[in-house]
């Protein structure tokens, strides 16, 4: 894999105690384990296995995904904000490899 | 001597050994809902997903799902290789039960999906995805 770069899009503003709707990619292949190469060996699976997103400290989603899920696997969901706080998000990936991304988000 | 009978009791014999494997094990879609559940009863209904009548490309299905109340929601492709697809489990800071994703399916068949609601009862719910080009193997 490449170097992973993952991409968040919170809506601009919010007051305290909204529900807001978070999208979420990262560029993976999401090799699903079910393809051949050219010389019909299958290609071992390497995906994304589990995704979670946590706003201050406080769990939103866990996500356990399997290689039906696209390759870029897109999340959105909705996060209540209680007030301004730090999003973290994380990506496992199959060969252990962990990337995370952090976002601050501002209540008005 | 091999009598018309007996090849006949043999022919019989031979089909019923053919169909006892497909009674004896259930369906790995049952299976997934079963491991889902631990058996439980799974109501019709308060579940809502959508998704596009005819996808185009079966590599990338867009795919949301809605079930207030769930805390737990399951997704099921019934005619890919491996129908579990994922599960969501919407913790304290989630402000509702809804999840939208891209998924890949292997051709035409129906998406089920599966909440678990607060009170640990199920409900669930399938619509039918047309596929005009399959997104697995390949």
């Amino acid at each position: 894999m490449t170097d992973v770069r993952p991409r968040i899009r919170l809506p601009r503003s919010a007051s305290a105690g909204d529900s807001i709707v978070v999208k979420t990619l990262v560029n993976h292949d999401m090799e699903s384990g079910q393809r051949r190469n050219s010389a019909g060996e299958t290609i071992p699976r390497q995906i994304i296995n589990r995704f979670t997103c946590e706003f201050a400290g406080v769990m939103v989603i866990d996500a356990y995904l399997e290689p039906a899920i696209s390759a870029n696997p897109y999340i959105e969901f909705e996060a209540v904000v209680p007030a301004s706080g730090d999003f973290v998000f994380t990506w496992y990936d199959d060969n252990g490899d962990v990337y995370t991304a952090t976002e601050t988000f501002e209540v008005s | 001597m091999l009598t018309r009978r007996d090849t006949l009791a043999i022919g019989l014999g031979a089909s019923a050994l053919a169909a006892l494997p497909l009674t004896a094990s259930a369906t790995p879609v049952d299976d997934a809902v079963a491991a889902f559940t631990g058996g439980a009863a799974v109501a019709e209904g308060g579940v809502t997903i959508t998704a596009p009548e005819i996808a185009e490309n079966g590599n990338t299905v867009p795919i949301s799902v809605e079930a207030a109340g769930a805390t737990e929601i399951m997704l099921i492709a019934t005619g890919n290789p491996t129908p579990n697809v994922g599960r969501f489990v919407f913790g304290p800071g989630s402000g509702s039960s809804m999840v939208a994703t891209r998924i890949r399916l292997g051709r035409t068949q129906d998406v089920m999906a599966i909440a678990k609601m607060a009170d640990g009862s199920y409900a669930s719910t399938a619509v039918e995805v047309k596929v005009t080009i399959g997104g697995c193997g390949g």
